[in-house]
C-alpha cells in the first residue's frame, strides 16, 4: 500500500479529470480556490481548459457553453458564489445541460466566514432554483469521498444532464489527508447518449429514459439550446399539455431513478435502538461517537448519506425501521432534519446541530444521545 | 449558397423594427461568406434581440440577458472552428457590463452585435445604458440623471481589437458584419436601430436623424491598431502547450516501522511566516513513511504575513474518523499568536500532552510535560523553529523516527532547499 497525501479540493480536481472533464471555469473563492489553482496545474497541459471568469455568473456561463458545445465541464465556488450561479443553475436544471458544480461550503450567511467550515447550503443547493425542479446532490465526507463522487458526479451529469453538486466543506476542501489511489473503486467513464441515425434530432424529445439524447453544438446536426419554455423542438411553446409533460419528465427522470446513485455507508450495531444519520464531514464524528457509545455498552448505529438529493426516501425508510430513535446530526441549525421528518414521521426524529464554525465532536454527540 | 433563414419560422417582429432588417442583413452576409449553417453559432440573450437565433436554421444557444459573451466565450473555446455570433440589445449590454468588459480584454473571436435601440423594448420602453438624458421613456425622469455610455469608447478601452458603429439602413451592412465576422479576435458592433413599438413614438427618428446622429459621435470602422495583439483561443492553446503536464501528488511506499500504536493529534501553533503550515505537512508525510494514516487542518487569517498560523495534524495507525482534536498528544508551542488563537484547547491537555516550547512564548496554565527549548540562544530563525522542533520529536522517537523524518524532507523538497533542511535538523539534534 502507498499513500499520498491530498486535499479535498485536490481530489475533487483529480476526480474530475480522471472522469474525463476538460473544461473547467471559476472564480477564485475560499475555500474552494485550490480546485481553480489545481485544474490550473492539471488541464492546460492536457489539451483542456481552465478560465477564470471576471465574476461567478461568467465562469458558470463558459461552463454552459462549453458543455453545449460537448465538453464536460466543472466549475467551484462556495455559498456567495451559489448564489450569483443561481439563474444559471436554473437554466441548467430546465434546458438539461450536464455540469458539475462544487460548493465547498463555509460559514454563512451571506459572505460569513471564509474559513470556517459549514452544511449550511444543503436546502440552498436543492431550492436555491426558480422553479424548483430536481438536482443531484453529493456529499462527501472526506477526501476518497472527494475522488470518487466527483468522478460519478461527472458521469451523472452526462447521464441525466442535468446540474451534479458536490457539497462539500472548507473541513475537507481545505484539509489534507492520506488517500491510497489505487484501492479507490473509480467508476468507467459514462457519454452522453448520441440520437439515433435515421430520425430528425429534436434536441428535447426523451425516450423511456426521460433524458434526451444530445448532439453538440457544433457537429453537423443543428443543434438548438434554449433558457426560455421549449418544447421538444427547442422552439418556445405555451401549450400547458406540452409544457406540463416536460416539467414532470424533468422532475422524475432524477426522482425516478436516485435508487441508482444513492451512495452511503451503513454501520449496523446489533441491538442497537439509535439511529444516527448523518453527512460530510459530520458523518465521521457521528461514527467515531457511535463507536465509542457502542464500546461503553450502548450500541448505536450510523446511516452517513452521500447522496442528499433527491432525497433517498426508500433507503432511509427500509434502514429506519428498525430503529427506535434516529437522531439526525448536521453543520447547521437544523436543515435535512426537517426531509427525514417528513419520512419518517411515526416517531420522532431527534436533531443535534451547531453553526459556529467548530467541527461537531463525538464528545458532543454522545453526550446527546445519553439524553434521548 | 441559399438562405440560413429557417424558412417555417420567418423573421416576426414589431411592423417597421429595425431588427428585422439587421435579421436579412445578416442572412445576406451569411450568403455571400458561402457558410454552412452548421459552422454558425448564434448566442442570444433576453429582450427582442434574443428572437435572432429563432429565426435561422443555424445552432442557437439562447440564455439568460446579459450573459449571451459568456456562454459564446464557452462554445467558442470548445469549437474553435465555429462562427460564434452574438445578438444583443442595449438591455444585454447594460445588464452584462462586466462581461462586456472582460470579453474586449480577451480578445477572444466572437463577433458581438449590439443591437442599440436606446431602450428596452420589450418591457415597455425603459431606459437603458445607451438611452440618452432627453430621451421620454417608461422610467420616468430617472435617464435625465444619468449620463448614457458609448459603447464604442467602451469596448476600445478595455481593448477590443475591431470596433464598428453603424446605422442599420445603411446599404454596406452586409458588408460591415462580414467583415467583423472574418476577423479574427473579438469585433463589436454597435448598430444603431428604430424600436417603433415603444421608443420613437416619443422620440422620433427616422433613417436620416440616425445617420446625421452618427455622424457626430465618434467614428468607429473595423480594426483598433493600438489593440492589436493575439487571439484568445489560440493564444491559450499555444501558452498551454508549454505547460508541463502536473504529475499527481507523490505516492509515499510505507518504508518504516510506526513508533505508535494509537492515534496522536498534534498541534503547531505559531505566527505567520513561521512555516507552521509546511513543518505540519512534513509531519504528515513522515507518517506516511510509516504506513500511517494522515489528515492536517490548518488555521490561518486572511493576512497570510500577519498573526496566527496554526495546524492540526492527526497520525493513527487506523482510519481517521474525527478529523478535530478535542485533546493533543503533542503540541509544539513556537508563537504566542497560535498558542492565543487556540488557548480554549489547553483545559484539555492531560499529563502525558507533551509540548516543545519556544522559551519567549507564554502557555495557559495547562497539565503536560513541558520541553523549553532556548531557540534565540541556539540561533534557530523563527521560521526554521517549527521544523528544529520536528527534529528534536525524532531525536527523542516521539510520533516519528529520524529516517521517517528526512524521508519526508526529500519527498516534499529537493535541491538547496532540501540540504537546507537536512543541514537544519542535524543542527536542531544538539539543541535540548
Amino acid at each position: 500500500m502507498s499513500l499520498t497525501l491530498l486535499e479535498g479540493n485536490e481530489a475533487i480536481a483529480w476526480g474530475a479529470y480522471h472522469a474525463g472533464c476538460r473544461f473547467f471555469a471559476g472564480y477564485p473563492i475560499t475555500p474552494a480556490t485550490t480546485i481553480l489553482s489545481t485544474m490550473m496545474k492539471i488541464l492546460p497541459p492536457n489539451g483542456g481548459y481552465c478560465i477564470q471568469g471576471e465574476d461567478e455568473i461568467a465562469s458558470i456561463g463558459f461552463c454552459l457553453g462549453a458543455s453545449m458545445a460537448g465538453q464536460k465541464v466543472m466549475t467551484a465556488t462556495s455559498g456567495p458564489g451559489i448564489s450569483l450561479y443561481s439563474e444559471n443553475i436554473s437554466f441548467a436544471i430546465g434546458s438539461e445541460i450536464p455540469i458539475v458544480i462544487v460548493d465547498v461550503q463555509r460559514l454563512g450567511p451571506s459572505t460569513g466566514y471564509a474559513t470556517k467550515g459549514a452544511d449550511g447550503d444543503i436546502e440552498f443547493l436543492r431550492w436555491g432554483n426558480s422553479g424548483g425542479l430536481p438536482v443531484i446532490v453529493l456529499a462527501p465526507t472526506d477526501v476518497a469521498d472527494c475522488y470518487i463522487l466527483t468522478a460519478h458526479a461527472v458521469n451523472l451529469a452526462e447521464q441525466y444532464r442535468c446540474p451534479v453538486f458536490i457539497a462539500s466543506n472548507k473541513e475537507i476542501g481545505m484539509a489534507r489527508e492520506s488517500l491510497d489511489i489505487e484501492s479507490l473503486d473509480l467508476p468507467a467513464e459514462i457519454h452522453r447518449s448520441k440520437p439515433r441515425q435515421g430520425t430528425p434530432y429534436l434536441p428535447f424529445a426523451a425516450g423511456p429514459t426521460g433524458v434526451p439524447d444530445f448532439t453538440p453544438i457544433g457537429d453537423e446536426i443543428i443543434s438548438r439550446q434554449t433558457s426560455s419554455m421549449h418544447g421538444p423542438d427547442a422552439f418556445l411553446t405555451v401549450d400547458p399539455e406540452v409544457i406540463a409533460v416536460n416539467q414532470e419528465r424533468l422532475h422524475k427522470k432524477l426522482t425516478g431513478a436516485v435508487e441508482s446513485f444513492t451512495y452511503y455507508d451503513l454501520h449496523e450495531e446489533t441491538g442497537a435502538q439509535v439511529l444516527l444519520i448523518a453527512y460530510g464531514i459530520t458523518a465521521r464524528a457521528a461514527q467515531t461517537a457511535a463507536a465509542n457509545c457502542s464500546q461503553s455498552g450502548l450500541p448505536v448505529s450510523v446511516l452517513t448519506l452521500k447522496t442528499l438529493w433527491p432525497i433517498p426516501v426508500d433507503l432511509i425508510k427500509k434502514i429506519a425501521a428498525s430503529y427506535q430513535q434516529v437522531v439526525v446530526v448536521e453543520m447547521n441549525l437544523g436543515q435535512y432534519v426537517h426531509d427525514i421528518r417528513g419520512i419518517i414521521c411515526d416517531r420522532s426524529v431527534k436533531h443535534f446541530g451547531q453553526m459556529d464554525g467548530n467541527l461537531i465532536t463525538p464528545g458532543q454527540i454522545e453526550e446527546f444521545i445519553a439524553h434521548v | 449558397m441559399s438562405s440560413l433563414i429557417n424558412p417555417n419560422r420567418p423573421p416576426a417582429y414589431c411592423p417597421g423594427c429595425s431588427h428585422e432588417v439587421v435579421t436579412r442583413a445578416l442572412d445576406l452576409c451569411f450568403k455571400n461568406m458561402a457558410i454552412d449553417a452548421n459552422r454558425v453559432v448564434l448566442v442570444s440573450d433576453i429582450g427582442c434581440s434574443g428572437l435572432f437565433d429563432t429565426f435561422f436554421n443555424t445552432h442557437a444557444f439562447h440564455g439568460l440577458h446579459g450573459r449571451a459573451l459568456t456562454y459564446a466565450t464557452g462554445i467558442k473555446l470548445a469549437r474553435p472552428d465555429l462562427h460564434v455570433v452574438v445578438t444583443m440589445g442595449d438591455g444585454g449590454l447594460g445588464i452584462g457590463g462586466a462581461h462586456l468588459l472582460s470579453t474586449c480584454r480577451r480578445n477572444i473571436d466572437v463577433t458581438l452585435l449590439i443591437l442599440n435601440n436606446f431602450n428596452y423594448g420589450m418591457t415597455g420602453g425603459q431606459f437603458s445604458a445607451t438611452t440618452p438624458s432627453d430621451a421620454q421613456v417608461g422610467s420616468g425622469f430617472l435617464n435625465k440623471i444619468e449620463k448614457p455610455m458609448d459603447p464604442c469608447q467602451v469596448m476600445q478601452a478595455a481593448g477590443a481589437t475591431y470596433i464598428s458603429r453603424v446605422s442599420a439602413y445603411q446599404k454596406d451592412l452586409a458588408d460591415q458584419l462580414q467583415q467583423a465576422i472574418q476577423f479574427e479576435g473579438f469585433a463589436g458592433l454597435d448598430i444603431w436601430g428604430i424600436c417603433p413599438g415603444r421608443y420613437t413614438r416619443h422620440n422620433p427618428m427616422t433613417f436620416k436623424t440616425i445617420q446625421a446622429a452618427l455622424d457626430d459621435v465618434p467614428a468607429f470602422d473595423g480594426p483598433i491598431a493600438e489593440n492589436t495583439r493575439p487571439e484568445y483561443g489560440r493564444h491559450y492553446r499555444q501558452m498551454a502547450l508549454k505547460q508541463q503536464p502536473a504529475p499527481m501528488p507523490p505516492k509515499v511506499e510505507k518504508q518504516f516501522t510506526s513508533l505508535i500504536n494509537s492515534r496522536n493529534g498534534v498541534l503547531i501553533l505559531g505566527s505567520a511566516g513561521q512555516r507552521i503550515i509546511t513543518a505540519g505537512e512534513i509531519l504528515c508525510l513522515a507518517g506516511l513513511a510509516a504506513g500511517l494514516h494522515a489528515s492536517q487542518k490548518n488555521d490561518y487569517p486572511i493576512t497570510v504575513l500577519r498573526g496566527h498560523s496554526a495546524t492540526d495534524v492527526i497520525l493513527s495507525p487506523q482510519k481517521i474518523g474525527f478529523a478535530g482534536i478535542e485533546s493533543p498528544n503533542v503540541v509544539l508551542a513556537l508563537g504566542q499568536e497560535g498558542v492565543d488563537r487556540r488557548k480554549a484547547l489547553f483545559n484539555s491537555f492531560s499529563d502525558e500532552t507533551f509540548i516543545i516550547m519556544d522559551s519567549r512564548v507564554a502557555l495557559p496554565e495547562c497539565r503536560g510535560h513541558k520541553l523549553v527549548l532556548d531557540f534565540k540562544t541556539h540561533k534557530i530563525k523563527r521560521q526554521d523553529m517549527a521544523m528544529a522542533s520536528l527534529a528534536n520529536l525524532a531525536i527523542q522517537q516521539k510520533l516519528i523516527s529520524m529516517p521517517m523524518l528526512e524521508e519526508a524532507l526529500r519527498i516534499r523538497f529537493k535541491g538547496k532547499a532540501l540540504e537546507g533542511a537536512m543541514a537544519l535538523t542535524q543542527r536542531s539534534a544538539e539543541i535540548t
